[in-house]
């Protein structure tokens, strides 16, 4: 419709009647929006409506030029000429264009200064000359409107934006930044927020500038107003250098203790981010990170807690003052998760360091061993703690086991209650522990001493070492976890040759997959080794290939891919391959690439197949496929024979 | 500016203009949303708040609010003079204007903002203009209705 009405519309632009042309060029406006291709028809008359005294069409016609330089660059370039005569028009509205019926209360027509100062704004964006041009204009608006009433005050907001996005003068810059300045001390909070939003526009530009009037900002947090203290918290936070955290961040932290919820996240991680960047010691920082967790505990982000453990492991000499610290912190309150967490992995690293009982940076505080494993132990049966909490405890408790000197028959008790956890992962960890006391008890203070310093981003480092701890208790595991298989015909033919075979249904993870799956994270990308591939079956024109890898980083994971190739003239479908190891193996199935294997040697099916096998024992492999074919449907079982040795050395 | 809405103490709309095209259901939505957001807001907190990606400005006068909801980069304080300028209008017209006279004389209220704003946009910055134009429409009205009761007779 627009288009077929633009026509119309540019002829009624012209019209004699002031009531139809003002109409006529908000309609061009609203046409513009919908179908930017117009804009070429509208474009010309722009330059004459720019005469009009009428005020209504001149305020269209801005907005029509305004839109035109928004859509297109080669409309703005064109529109770089008319700015003399914008500030010209403006000029005389401020000093002599008043009239009454226009006029709110001593500005004249603000709606229409307002419109022109956007449009310079757009049309003086990154242009020298224009911005010249317009710079003792913006100068004179600036400092002659009467800002006593909210018209002055819209005025002078328009021209502060303007001033700060032009390539204004430095002077013209420091004029825009005081009156916005001004604008904070004002009583009417409408203006505030104003001053606000424009100052955090500009805080990654005139820094310096805006720093002074840091205090201000910094008395707004104190609002009841929540839209006022959010602005105020952003602009704080920007705010925030060398010079002024430690003040920052004791204002902060009172704002965190009394603000509305929905801004503690922000607040917290904020506080946080700027304790990492402008910390002055590492004992200040630490220090912050506890004060932020004990008051808004469960509004921080997940990787404080990562951050924060290690940081702790960073500053050696401050080991023994922090678990100290974080001691009294989880008598006092143990509901706050993260603290939680925190505070156990402290204890259990450097429970040595607490009971000590000297240290010059805090009071003395006497600590028993009873009470520290009492508060463990009390965190782990707290109904408020998270499972992962829960976890941190456990772990704490066990190293624990190595730095007190006492006995540890308590710690043994707790550790064998939770070996029937229903918690699975609470239970495993239970059950390894278990284990350690029992059968590995010779190696539980190697395995258990202090941790080397984890590198940022050093998950990979923790699972490493959990997945050592794992593997030694690993024989012990597989006799208490129970079969998971879902038994197939082939357990009964590895039985008759060698033991009880374990063969998974596809995709289904075996047991001691946990294992498995600790040890998949490091190889992504296994370096292939060169082991040559093997034809293990061959019937009517379907073929059966395996091809070996062995990674260099595990060095007891072998991969097969299997691959299902079809020279013969017909499809071969429902295809499934099902494979069996001796049990001494792990055998984990992948899911085919498809159950087809096209005919004329088309795209073959494979199949993948991880097999563990930590003892180097011998591989003997079994496969079953069926699948039908030529009208026929086939079933095919056999061991793979002449594997090559370098798949199980 | 996108839409204007206009509603009593207890969340009665007693006008709404919306100046993008949206569904009926997505009006009744934002209107749902917005009502209960600004009247949850207590007397001396400021005028603008952030909702959705716009910026609203609500004035109140006496039981009723006047709300705007303008995009990132139009100016705030403007739009509070517009609808201030919106209530000296409907002053001006209806004399001394209430609640009432809006929920009896709604498309009146109507014709005076579609002459003060066209597609979001201050179309007429001079009130004498705007309430000109509303009384040769009324005339207009007036001689019609008078014309058609001749005819009938």
């Amino acid at each position: 419709m627009c288009r077929d009405l633009a026509t119309e519309v540019e002829k009624l632009l012209l019209q004699p009647g002031s009531y139809v042309r003002k109409k006529a060029v908000l309609t061009a406006v609203h046409m513009i929006r919908k179908v930017p291709e117009l804009s070429n028809i509208f474009l010309p008359p722009c330059a004459q409506l720019l005469h009009e005294r009428h005020h209504g069409i001149l305020l269209g016609t801005i907005t029509l030029i305004t839109e035109l330089c928004e859509r297109s660059p080669a409309a703005l370039k064109h529109f770089r000429k008319v700015v003399p005569q914008l500030v010209q028009i403006l000029r005389t509205l401020v000093t002599t264009g008043y009239s009454t019926e226009h006029s709110i209360s001593g500005v004249s027509d603000p709606f229409l200064q307002v419109q022109i100062l956007r449009l310079l704004r757009i049309l003086g964006r990154n242009h020298e000359e224009s911005s010249e041009t317009m710079n003792d204009l913006l100068a004179q608006v600036a400092t002659n409107t009467d800002t006593s009433r909210n018209a002055g005050n819209a005025v002078l907001f328009e021209t502060v934006l303007t001033i700060m996005d032009t390539r204004s003068a430095a002077g013209l810059r420091v004029l825009a930044v005081n009156i916005l300045g001004r604008f904070l001390l004002n009583n009417d909070k409408n203006i505030r927020y104003v001053a606000l939003t424009s100052l955090l526009r500009m805080v990654q530009s005139d820094h310096s500038a805006v720093q002074r009037h840091r205090p201000t900002v910094v008395e707004c947090l104190r609002e009841p107003d929540a839209s006022l203290s959010r602005r105020a918290l952003e602009l704080s936070l920007a705010l925030v250098n060398s010079s002024n955290v430690r003040a920052m961040t004791q204002e902060l932290q009172s704002f965190l203790e009394s603000c509305p919820p929905d801004l503690r996240a922000d607040c917290a991680s904020g506080i946080l981010l700027a304790a990492e960047r402008f910390a002055p010691t590492k004992r200040w920082h630490i220090d912050t990170i506890l004060r932020v967790l004990t008051t808004a505990g469960t509004h921080v982000r997940d990787d404080a807690v990562a951050n924060l453990t290690q940081l702790i492991g960073g500053a050696q000499e401050l080991h023994a003052y922090s678990v100290r610290r974080l001691y009294s912190a989880l008598a006092e309150d143990i509901s706050q998760q993260p603290l939680v967490q925190v505070a156990a992995w402290c204890i259990g690293e450097y429970g040595d360091l607490l009971l000590e009982g000297s240290c010059e940076e805090t009071e003395p505080l006497q600590v028993k061993e009873e009470e520290v494993l009492a508060l463990l132990e009390k965190v782990l049966q707290s109904h408020m703690s998270l499972p992962a909490t829960r976890g941190y405890a456990l772990t704490a408790l066990m190293k624990l086991s190595t730095r007190l000197r006492g006995d540890n028959n308590r710690i043994r008790q707790v550790v064998s209650i939770y070996g029937s956890c229903v918690d699975v992962e609470l239970q495993q960890r239970a059950v390894e522990y278990n284990t350690l006391f029992r059968k590995y008890d010779h190696m539980r203070a190697a395995i258990l001493e202090k941790m080397p310093l984890v590198e940022r981003g050093g998950t990979q480092d923790e699972e490493a070492k959990e997945s050592k701890e794992a593997q030694l208790s690993e024989a012990a595991l597989v006799s208490t976890e129970p079969p998971a298989s879902k038994l197939l015909d082939l357990l009964d033919l590895l039985d008759s040759s060698s033991g009880a075979a374990q063969p998974p249904p596809p995709l289904e993870p075996s047991p001691g997959g946990t294992l498995g799956h600790l040890l998949d994270l490091p190889c992504a990308s296994p370096a292939p080794a060169s082991v040559p591939n093997l034809r293990v079956f061959e019937r009517e024109g379907l073929q059966l290939n395996l091809s070996f890898v062995r990674p260099p980083e595990t060095p007891a994971l072998l991969l097969i891919t299997v691959t299902a190739v079809n020279t013969s003239g017909a499809d071969v479908t429902h295809f499934v391959c099902q494979a069996a190891v001796p049990k001494s193996f792990q055998l984990q199935l992948q899911a085919p690439s498809g159950d087809t294997v096209p005919a004329q040697g088309g795209l073959p099916v494979t199949q993948l197949l991880r097999i563990f096998n930590p003892n180097k024992a011998p591989l003997r492999l079994k496969l079953r496929l069926t699948y039908h074919h030529l009208g026929q449907s086939v079933q095919e079982i056999f061991e793979v024979n002449n594997l090559p040795a370098e798949t199980w050395q | 500016m996108q839409f204007m809405l206009l509603f009593s103490r207890q969340g009665k709309l007693r006008l709404q203009k919306w100046y993008v095209p949206l569904s009926d259901k997505e009006k009744k939505k934002i209107t749902r949303e917005l009502v209960q957001t600004v009247l949850a807001r207590k007397p001396k907190m400021c005028s603008f708040l952030e909702w959705r990606d716009l910026k609203i400005v609500y004035k109140r006068y006496a039981s009723l609010y006047f709300c705007c909801a303008i995009e990132d980069q139009d100016n705030e304080l403007i739009t509070l003079e517009i609808i201030h300028r919106y209530v000296e209008l409907l002053d001006k017209y209806f004399g001394s204007v209430c609640e009432l006279d809006i929920i009896f004389n709604f498309e009146k209220a109507y014709f005076i903002l579609d002459e003060f704003l066209l597609g979001g946009e201050v179309q007429e910055t001079s009130k004498k203009n705007v309430l000109k134009a509303i009384e040769q429409a009324d005339l207009l009205q007036e001689a019609e209705h008078n014309w058609s009761v001749l005819n009938l007779e």
